[in-house]
């Protein structure tokens, strides 16, 4: 694990994503299943009235929210009848389940608190123990200036950054990338579900998905030149992430359309929805046409001729990385609007 | 311990420990002064795991904020962000984020360096060991550095500081008048600044060098040399003698396995040749990437013409490390044929590192041929250079630093 991967090591990547040998199919994760056979459902769920008639988000409006868009997501196969069937589907008593969130921006553009407990609970209803649920990003202080709690022991729910625990010793190495992972991910948890926010990234272009997972390894620093290309992708690729990551519930209830990732209230908009994949390629590609869109609207150039368009998604779904899909022809998007 | 010494690539923290445990390092650290006083009094770091942590004991934290101060050398853009102008990177920063060096973070558009005075190792080494062989020989550098680089070597020896966050490494609070202090306690004439990559903590560095100088310890610092024009007249202008790792001399070379540039290290050289700053270069020979004849001899060749024949040129031995694990030791015949081609285009002082007990680790009077300084492992065993550092034997003047 510590060595640059030779050709022999690629090779053997490539054997596992082709299912070849070791990950066989069932281990598979969804997105790289998807990936080579149908399209990805993308849910992009709104709520007009998340909010009510004042600016935070309501409990009851987002829980029924997640519920709806997590029963889209996951109605194609028809057992999957009931929100609660949705989750036990994703998770089984027994799993360790990690939600990793963004805090970087603090409380302005953070994974939302709200969502957060209700993701919680669903999991909790599926047969998660309380304690087998962490609720976790890079720090502990980030996470409270973002509004989250810490808990650390006992049977609660756990809530504390990898300053806490430190990173693994040895490196984790893939393609460009090689560091140190946090032994929340390691340690704490199988199960991956990921929960960024949606905002413009001044040098990658946009933060979702893919690039969330920057908060899971000691030295995000050095990843950050030519807009974060290859590395966001070969930072995906390394199997402790690959395998525990299950999906992704992108919290679009504030977005951001320009100057992230920052917070900067004049270039965030109540976007009021979700986003909910397996297929974390095929969800950055979904949300970055729709920052693409708002930014039209306010009249600012295209990222792509800001000289900052987020070639990393692409790279995401490339032959060697094939993480999903972000080919638009591939990808199913399905729109769902709360009942008012 | 010896076998650790004698692999110095870049410079190897000395290692009586397991590298990136937590306690080991903090044990280091505390070891590395190991008559028991030395930092001791210094703050006890944070030390997590996940026992500790369950118990919602044992949570002790740094206080961050006193190793924070502003940064000298960048540029304030519109919207909070900045422009780095301490290396050739330059990075464009926005508020709340890091450079690629990760330890100076824009807040509010006010850029800061985290790691003035946050010592995560701190050793007496023999000077030879940085290696300066032409500078004080046979005298001790009370060495120290901080987390963070600005490269990213595949095959660096100390990743588990210099690519690390500050927040993520034990240290000391250790302010350069206490480290003055340390220097003179442990009879070092000379402050290193070394192990990790000291551009990214000129500010530590320019400080510490000030407290040493006021207290009549000099300051060496061994480096990247990866560095923009400015900082370096000011940041290395308060060195007394440097070390630069020249990794290569091919620009691909630097763009694929360092992560940087060669041109600005070249420059960096020739600008502390102007400035009349004693200066060794290291280059360490990784087999199969940077040991072409063509590559000896374009290196050699550029030396002679840039810096001159008296600098002394060491080429050190790889050892397969971090992400680099693929390749062989260099073996010594592809040393020695460095050495040789070095020799043939007129460079005076050539060096094999890293291969204890080779007779190109002692220094001999280009004119007369005779060994005037013999070196076991990291000790000048012999100097026989006059106190006007010239040889005893036919006079001729033997450039560097020899006697204090
Ligand atoms: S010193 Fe650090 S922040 Fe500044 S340009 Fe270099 S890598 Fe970037």
């Amino acid at each position: 694990m510590s060595a640059l991967p030779s050709a022999s090591r690629r090779d053997f990547l490539r054997q596992c994503l082709t299912g070849a040998v070791a990950l066989g199919a069932s281990r598979m994760p969804e997105a790289q299943q998807a990936a080579l056979t149908a399209k990805s459902r993308v849910v992009v769920a709104h709520d007009p009235l998340l909010r009510g008639t004042g600016s935070t988000v309501d409990a009851s409006r987002i829980q029924s929210l997640l519920d709806r868009a997590m029963l889209a997501r996951f109605n194609r196969d028809r057992t999957v009848d009931t929100p609660l069937a949705a989750w036990r589907r994703l998770v089984r008593p027994g799993d360790r389940v990690g939600l990793k969130v963004n805090t970087l921006g603090g409380r302005g553009i953070a994974s939302n608190l709200e969502l957060v407990e209700a993701i919680c609970e669903r999991l909790q209803q599926a047969g998660i123990k309380t304690g087998d649920i962490v609720v976790w990003d890079r720090d502990s202080q980030e996470m409270e200036r973002a509004g989250f709690k810490l808990s650390i022991g006992g049977d609660r729910v756990q809530c504390f950054g990898s300053d806490r625990v430190d990173y693994e010793d040895d490196l984790a190495a893939y393609g460009s990338v090689g560091s140190r992972l946090s032994k929340i991910l390691t340690r704490y948890t199988n199960v991956l579900i990921n929960i960024p926010v949606l905002k413009d990234h001044d040098g990658a272009g946009v933060t979702i998905a893919l690039k969330n997972m920057y908060g899971v390894i000691h030295n995000p620093n050095k990843y950050h030149p030519n807009g974060c290309d290859p590395y966001v992708a070969d930072l995906n690729m390394l199997p402790e992430i690959r395998t525990r990551m299950r999906l992704t519930i992108c919290d679009a209830t504030t977005a951001m359309y320009e100057g992230g990732p920052a917070f900067k209230p004049e270039h965030s908009w109540k976007c009021n929805g979700l986003l909910v994949s397996s297929d974390p390629v095929a969800l950055d590609a979904t949300g970055w046409r729709m920052i693409e869109r708002k930014r039209a609207e306010k009249g600012l150039k295209t990222l792509e001729a800001e000289q900052r368009s987020p070639r990393y998604i692409v790279t995401a779904a490339d032959r060697e990385h094939r993480l999903g899909n972000c080919d638009p022809s591939c990808i199913e998007v399905v729109e769902i609007n709360a009942e008012v | 311990m010896l076998r650790e010494l004698v692999r110095s690539q870049g410079e190897r923290l000395p290692t009586n420990r397991s590298p990136r445990a937590p306690l080991d390092r903090r044990s280091f650290l505390m070891c590395a002064l190991a008559s028991g006083t030395a930092l001791g009094e210094l703050a006890v770091p944070a030390c997590a795991s996940p026992s500790a942590l369950s118990s919602q004991s044992g949570q002790q934290t740094q206080n961050d904020e006193q190793f924070v101060v502003e940064a000298k050398f960048y540029e304030k853009l519109p919207n909070k962000k900045i422009k780095c102008k301490l290396c050739p990177r330059e990075c464009n920063v926005g508020d709340k984020e890091r450079g690629y060096c990760g330890v100076r973070e824009n807040r509010g558009g006010i850029y800061h360096s985290l790691v003035h005075s946050r010592v995560c190792a701190a050793h007496v080494d023999p000077i030879e060991k940085k290696p300066l062989f032409h500078y004080l020989p046979g005298t001790v550098a009370f060495s120290i550095a901080t987390a963070g680089c600005n490269v990213n070597c595949k095959f660096c020896q100390n990743w588990d500081i210099s690519q690390s966050r500050p927040e993520q490494i034990p240290a000391d609070y250790a302010p350069p008048q206490r480290i003055a202090a340390l220097a003179r306690q442990f009879n070092c004439p000379t402050i290193a600044f070394t192990y990790s990559e000291p551009v990214v903590f000129s500010e530590f560095l320019m400080d510490t060098a000030d407290a040493g100088h006021q207290a009549g310890v000099r300051s060496i610092v061994v480096s990247n040399g990866y560095i923009q024009q400015d900082a370096l007249r000011q940041a290395y202008g308060k060195m007394d003698a440097v070390k630069i790792d020249l990794k290569s001399f091919s620009e691909s070379y630097y763009a694929k396995v360092v992560t940087g540039q060669l041109k600005p290290v070249l420059d960096t050289l020739v600008t502390l040749r102007k400035m009349g700053k004693w200066t060794e270069i290291v280059y360490l020979v990784v087999p199969t990437l940077n040991d072409s004849d063509a590559e000896f001899r374009g290196l050699a060749q550029w030396v002679k013409a840039n810096l001159g024949t008296d600098v002394p040129l060491h080429f050190t031995q790889f050892h397969p490390e971090y992400l680099l694990k693929n390749l062989p030791i260099t073996p010594v015949p592809t040393l020695e044929r460095a050495k040789a081609i070095a020799d043939a285009e007129g460079l005076h002082f050539v060096y094999i590192g890293n291969v204890p007990g080779h007779p190109a680790q002692n220094t001999y009077c280009p004119q007369c041929r005779k060994m005037l300084v013999e070196r076991v492992g990291f000790t000048a065993s012999t100097l026989l250079i006059r106190k006007d550092g010239s040889c005893p034997f036919c006079r001729h003047l033997i450039p560097g630093i020899w006697h204090a």
